[in-house]
């Protein structure tokens, strides 16, 4: 536990991801490229979905890093709930507008996708209200971190209701298989094999691979800055104490 | 490109712009935010703010 606990000190955090960051970004632009050459000039159309099968290649990587992201985001309520490590708050910070973005990207590519194939923009279907849940619950923890002024219990908090809201994440998972869903069910992540051939799964996964990668570098960014603004904050108390001690000299 | 792309054109293209539009909007609040953040820490060290007892002036 000493050597994470040393593994996840903000100055070391600091100095390998500024290392790492630009060959996140880079290999994340790289293989975005390559997948989406994939998919608009060598993936086939669907027989049935026709050249809407593009949306595809965009959505299913944002449901998958919108999941990825609140899972993260509760192994960082643990983190800060058990070990109060100050590292683990703010990896939770990070991540939440990052994954309300996926989880806004899922749900309007599934709307564009939905109204040409199923006639509409909307159903209250289980898969689709459960993801919808998981978007409200990432604007709700960055509500409530914003209403409490003092960092470490807004921390606490966020990390308590990340904590009750991960229930969502299988429901998101299995709704399709639980429930009678308009919402297909799994093709890719299955325990028999993935049912999409492999013309079409190769692009998706390497651009779900890509879009991870950018995830991540965005989340390392987003990780920097708010390592920054608290050391910023110290620093501004400390600048005011020491004001106030030199004002007090002076009208001694 | 709406030919190439069928009579769902729009769609496809409005996913695409929307999946765009949210990731560059992230990726600039990102990288806008860790620059002002840079910059105030190193306004805050150059008045001396980070050495223990503060600046000599």
């Amino acid at each position: 536990m000493a050597s994470l606990t040393e593994l996840a000190n903000p100055a070391r955090f600091m100095r390998l991801s500024s290392v790492l960051l630009p060959w996140l970004a880079g290999a994340a632009a790289v293989l975005l490229a390559i997948g989406f050459y994939l998919v608009w000039f060598v993936a086939p159309s669907d027989y049935q979905q026709g050249e809407t099968i593009k949306i595809m290649y965009i959505h299913v990587p944002a449901a998958w890093l919108a999941l990825m992201f609140y899972s993260m985001m509760t192994l960082s309520a643990l983190g800060v709930l058990v070990w109060r490590h100050p590292l683990a708050d703010v990896a939770q910070q990070a991540a939440a507008p990052i994954g309300a973005c996926w989880a806004l990207i899922c749900l309007l590519t599934g709307s564009f996708w939905g109204k040409p194939m199923w006639g509409t923009y909307w159903v209250w279907d289980a898969r689709l209200t459960s993801m919808l849940v998981l978007f409200l619950l990432y604007l709700g923890l960055i509500a409530l971190r914003r209403a409490i002024d003092e960092p470490s219990r807004a921390g606490r908090a966020v990390a308590i209701l990340t904590l009750v809201g991960c229930v969502n994440i299988p429901i998101i998972k299995f709704s399709v298989d639980w429930w009678s869903t308009l919402h297909q069910p799994a093709s890719v992540l299955r325990l028999s094999g993935p049912t999409i051939h492999s013309s079409m799964l190769w692009p998706l996964v390497i651009t779900a691979v890509g879009f991870t990668l950018l995830a991540l570098a965005l989340h390392c960014a987003a990780m920097q800055a708010e390592i920054l603004r608290r050391r910023v904050r110290t620093l501004t108390i400390f600048e005011a104490e020491r004001l106030d001690r030199l004002s007090l000299q002076a009208a001694q | 490109m709406t030919g190439w792309l069928g009579p769902h054109a729009g769609f496809i293209l409005a996913a695409y712009l929307a999946a765009a539009a949210i990731l560059g909007g992230l990726a600039v609040a990102i990288l806008l935010d860790r620059r002002a953040q840079r910059r105030a820490l190193a306004a805050l060290e150059e008045r001396g703010a980070g050495r223990r007892g503060g600046a000599s002036s």
